[in-house]
């Protein structure tokens, strides 16, 4: 009991210190929120940190038709959907050739695709442009007729960039599939693709959910490669076409918090309905098999 | 195996390697080979030597700052948000009333893109009409001011980084075996006791994983400070200036390859030990 009575103080403390930091965490994007709702000569006279005189939706519908970002959203679609889909094709495939085939220099393999994951993409951007700029496509592929500026462009380099960590992820989960699974059906004869999609990839579901969760978000979130590989306005995917919200001369913080919160609205929904695959997807990478 | 599988294996696999080879690893060897040339992407290539480096170092004052910027980065991530972020697992991961609740606060910023972040971090520290100085009383420009813009952008990116390293500790506490913990009890060791000399020693493989992602967080940092004022006046970062050679005016590939490559170099020296440490034990 009297352990109890001791520790009761320090528990307080505990719910004190997290609050508040709960609190101080959501604050900037409450904030946001907020003063996406004011209109801008309020604020500017009164300060983010004020009583509303006035609460309006204004720059949402602003944000929504005179920026246009349904178009971005739909770029930004355009790009992610495939990316996600051939990063998870590409890597569950080159995770079960060396996980459940084990294909001679399958360590090598690995360390060489996790290790590409892991480079800043700035080392690599200025050829990557060069090389672009360089590749001719038909028409039908891309309306500027090279790789540089083409959806496809930046559909390659996200699924290169990210099917290394996917692979590294896979292979470490197949590792962990009993071997009498395969066996029994080399015993069978089956094929290798058989093997592959049909009893191996259905083992996998709960790391596909967490790595497409994952993979959404940071595809999403990308701003770099196509402020890079991307110079036509209107292809542009939605996190980078924020920037356009920004003026010239003069930049409406209010727009742009409006602009803010419904770029970040799609991964905070996402978030909240597959957290658990979410967390799981983070930490994939660090907890092992 | 049938010729059917051998020529699957070969076009699945070899797809995946030559995406690997001609756009991360090639790209990547191109930035060092261009970092020996005076190209500017139209011209002839001429090999210049060292000479990029030496006028890096020498004659671009950006570089200088850009070198500070990324070491005070990884310096605040490494020994300021890091730890916060091991100190809220740890708090964390006991029983606690509504520890769903904390958790999803802290680590709601972890899915924000760090342009968002950046654009959140204007309105909190604008010298005019933000919250800090509303709250402070100050007038500081926080954000114009060269000597203090880099801090609290990184207080910024600390933001969602310490979200991050807490769900990832988190996972690593909640798979020590809790017979441990009640043994070090046993032992008479309070709970700091315990932690420190049973529970994190064997974090070691989490911890360094940790280290690599905030090495990397700091390598890569740049959607924040490029959304705030494209990385100039005291927001210098490496990346920003890699970046500054494709998308500014004069396009400078050799000596824009040149600073990738310094870039590529201290990351491959952390890429290294983290793979040594990941393939290393027998799984």
């Amino acid at each position: 009991m009297t352990s109890r009575k001791r520790k009761h103080p320090l528990r307080w403390l505990l719910y004190t210190f997290l609050s508040l930091a709960a609190l101080g965490w959501s604050a900037p994007l409450l904030l946001a929120v907020y003063a996406s709702l004011r209109p801008y000569d309020e604020t500017a006279r009164l300060g983010y940190l004020s009583l509303p005189e006035s609460l309006t939706l204004d720059y949402y519908t602003q944000a929504w038709t005179q920026a246009e970002l349904p178009k971005y959203y739909l770029n930004t679609l355009i790009i992610v959907i495939p990316g996600v889909i051939l990063t998870l094709l590409l890597a569950s495939f080159a995770a079960f050739t060396i996980a459940r085939l084990r294909i001679p220099g399958r360590k090598t393999l690995l360390i060489v695709f996790t290790a590409g994951n892991l480079l800043p993409p700035q080392v690599l951007i200025t050829p990557l442009y060069t090389m672009y700029t360089w590749i001719e496509l038909p028409e039908w592929l891309s309306s500027s007729h090279s790789l540089y500026d083409s959806y496809l462009g930046l559909i390659l380099i996200h699924v290169a960039f990210q099917f290394g960590f996917c692979t590294f992820v896979m292979a470490n989960f197949m590792a962990t599939i009993p071997e009498e699974i395969n066996e029994a059906a080399l015993v069978d004869g089956a094929s290798v693709w058989r093997r592959y999609w049909q009893l191996t990839l259905p083992l996998c579901r709960p790391v596909i959910a967490a790595l497409s969760t994952l993979q959404f978000t940071w595809m999403y979130n990308d701003f770099l490669w196509a402020l890079v590989l991307m110079s036509s306005g209107d292809k542009l995917p939605v996190t980078s076409a924020l920037n356009n919200l920004r003026g010239q001369f003069f930049t409406d913080y209010n727009l742009l918090a409006a602009g803010s919160i419904l770029v970040a609205l799609p991964t905070l929904i996402i978030f909240q309905l597959l957290h658990k695959q979410f967390v799981a997807g983070l930490t994939l990478g660090a907890t092992k098999g | 195996m049938t010729i059917r599988d051998r020529l699957l294996i070969f076009v699945g696999l070899g797809l995946a390697i030559a995406a690997d080879l001609f756009l991360i690893w090639g790209p990547t060897l191109a930035s060092v080979g261009l970092s020996t040339t005076d190209w500017d992407g139209i011209s002839a290539i001429n090999v210049v030597g060292a000479e990029n480096y030496h006028d890096l170092a020498a004659e671009y004052p950006p570089f200088w700052s850009a070198v500070t910027n990324n070491l005070l980065w990884l310096a605040f991530l490494g020994l300021v948000a890091t730890p916060l972020g091991l100190l809220f697992a740890v708090l964390l991961d006991r029983r606690l009333r509504f520890s769903r609740v904390y958790q999803s606060a802290l680590y709601t910023p972890v899915v924000l893109s760090l342009a968002v972040v950046g654009f959140i971090a204007q309105l909190v520290y604008s010298s005019d009409y933000g919250v800090l100085n509303a709250v402070t009383g100050l007038t500081t420009d926080w954000l114009g001011d060269p000597s203090l813009n880099i801090w609290v952008v990184m207080v910024a990116a600390a933001w969602r980084h310490i979200g991050y390293v807490m769900i990832i500790y988190l996972a690593g506490l909640k798979a020590v075996d809790p017979s441990l913990k009640e043994a070090a009890a046993i032992d008479g060791a309070n709970e700091a006791q315990a932690f420190f000399r049973v529970v994190f020693p064997t974090l070691r493989p989490i911890n360094v994983i940790v280290l690599v992602i905030t090495v990397i967080e700091a390598l890569r940092a740049f959607d924040i400070v490029y959304a705030i004022n494209k990385g100039r006046n005291g927001l210098e970062l490496l990346s920003v200036l890699v970046t500054e050679n494709i998308v500014g005016e004069a396009s400078r590939i050799g000596f824009g390859s040149a600073i990738a490559t310094v870039l590529l170099v201290i990351s491959l020296g952390f890429i290294v030990t983290y793979l040594t440490q990941l393939f290393r034990e027998p799984r």
